[in-house]
């Protein structure tokens, strides 16, 4: 347990970029980018269940809790071996991927906790969302594909 | 019914005497006196051992400096119209004070101070069952955030502002409760029965989830007597405060596991490390 082998660190390093990638994207940059510098979204817009609420509450303490787990691990792994960067990087882009098209799929369209903008044609919007998450999502896959550690033989 | 700016209607409650309020403010600052005195008497005791960390005794004073502002001063004046100061007291009495106390860690500083018959006391008192139960991370969030909600959901809010007594026990819970909730946790003192890491980070991100629910339902459903506008300040305060401190919580609680799990084979350090 002291010493982890290769394999071990190297499936860490992708745990560490997915928990950070899904944490950004649920906590900073819903917060610095749309409410912040944006403003299209509201703090509460006061029209939400209160099931969605206590939802909303959860998915904010996993968001905040994921990524200073995230940043730990990663700290983990480089304290023992040497980062694979361009992997924890694919790693990173599928969680950021991964939690966009969650968010924009099931908190905007069919728990409705809020939408993207007010007072739009939302489709536009929707499509954005949905259409760069999954692609963010499929540059990740692709990345963690290229980066696959050698099978060591038997 | 109730009209903004009367808070009061409707209590059956005469507003106590200014004196008895001035009367708290005493007791306060001669708490906080205390506190330093007792400080400093430690630190003289144990003068003869390793000398106690500067940043410790530095935290400590800085916790007391968070507790005074949430209690005394213009904070706590303005907190009795404005629901916004109100938070701010809040936040610094219940979350960054109890943070920076526990990281002092006041506990360490007594065993080494005490002479060693007091101090086994200390630790026989700290190993007890009824302290082991009120210091489990899930006991103490339960009173913790527990607290919170019936101070905001029921009369609690409006009677503590007429109440003397009523103010005084609701402060020093949220004090105390604060102060075990983050010992329990992230605590850097002796803790014979810390929970483990799983507990501890569960009960974190229950408690995160339930501050935050909270602060959203208070911004839609201030307080009565507390206007609309300033009750939303004041949700926001406790959301994006409280988010602050959290975040310290969380880097505080890994920051634990990092160097509990660090690598102990010196040999196998020498390899890896570049």
């Amino acid at each position: 347990m002291n010493t982890p082998s290769s394999e071990v660190l190297s499936r860490r390093t992708v745990l560490s970029g997915v928990l950070f990638g899904c944490g950004i994207a649920a906590s900073m940059i819903d917060l610095f980018i749309f409410h912040l510098a944006l403003q299209w979204h509201h703090f509460y817009d006061l029209s939400t269940s209160e099931v969605a609420l206590t939802a909303d509450g959860f998915f904010h303490a996993f968001g905040w809790f994921i990524t200073v787990w995230g940043l730990f691990l990663l700290a983990d792994v480089r304290r023992r071996a040497q980062v694979h960067w361009a992997r924890w990087s694919g790693a990173v882009l599928t969680g950021v991927g991964f939690f966009q098209l969650f968010d924009g799929v099931v908190f905007h369209k069919l728990l409705g906790i809020h939408q993207i903008r007010y007072g739009v044609n939302l489709f536009v919007y929707d499509l954005t969302w949905i259409g760069s998450a999954v692609v963010l999502l499929i540059i990740g896959l692709l990345i963690l594909r290229r980066t696959r550690p050698a099978q060591v033989p038997a | 019914m109730h009209h903004h700016g009367e808070p009061f209607e409707g209590l059956g409650l005469e507003p106590a005497d200014p004196l008895i309020w001035a009367g708290l403010d005493v007791v306060v600052v001669l708490l906080l006196l205390a506190a330093m005195c007792f400080h400093t008497g430690g630190l003289w005791a144990a003068r003869r051992r390793s000398p106690w960390p500067r940043h410790r005794s530095l935290l400590f004073h800085l916790g007391l400096i968070c507790a005074a502002g949430g209690l005394l001063g213009p904070v706590a004046t303005a907190a009795h119209t404005s629901f916004t100061a109100h938070m701010l007291g809040h936040l610094l009495l219940g979350m960054v004070a109890p943070l920076l106390l526990v990281l002092s860690s006041p506990v360490t500083l007594a065993l080494r101070a005490l002479p060693v018959q007091a101090a086994r006391g200390l630790t026989r008192v700290l190993r007890s069952p009824g302290v082991r139960v009120l210091t489990h991370p899930v006991v103490a969030a339960v009173l913790n955030a527990g607290g919170l909600w019936l101070l905001y959901t029921t009369d609690l809010f409006r009677v503590m502002h007429v109440s003397p007594v009523a103010y005084a026990l609701v402060h020093l819970h949220i004090f105390v409760a604060g102060y075990v909730f983050t010992a329990s946790l992230i605590g850097v003192d002796p803790n014979p029965h810390r929970a483990s890491m799983p507990v501890r980070a569960a009960v974190l991100i229950l408690f995160i989830a339930a501050h935050s629910i909270l602060a959203k339902w208070l911004y839609a459903h201030p307080p009565l007597g507390v206007e609309p506008g300033d009750g939303k300040t004041g949700a926001q305060l406790m959301y994006y405060g409280g988010d602050v401190v959290d975040i310290a919580l969380l880097v505080l609680l890994f920051a634990g596991w990092y160097s509990a799990t660090r690598p102990r084979n010196r040999q196998h350090d020498a390899v890896t490390s570049r």
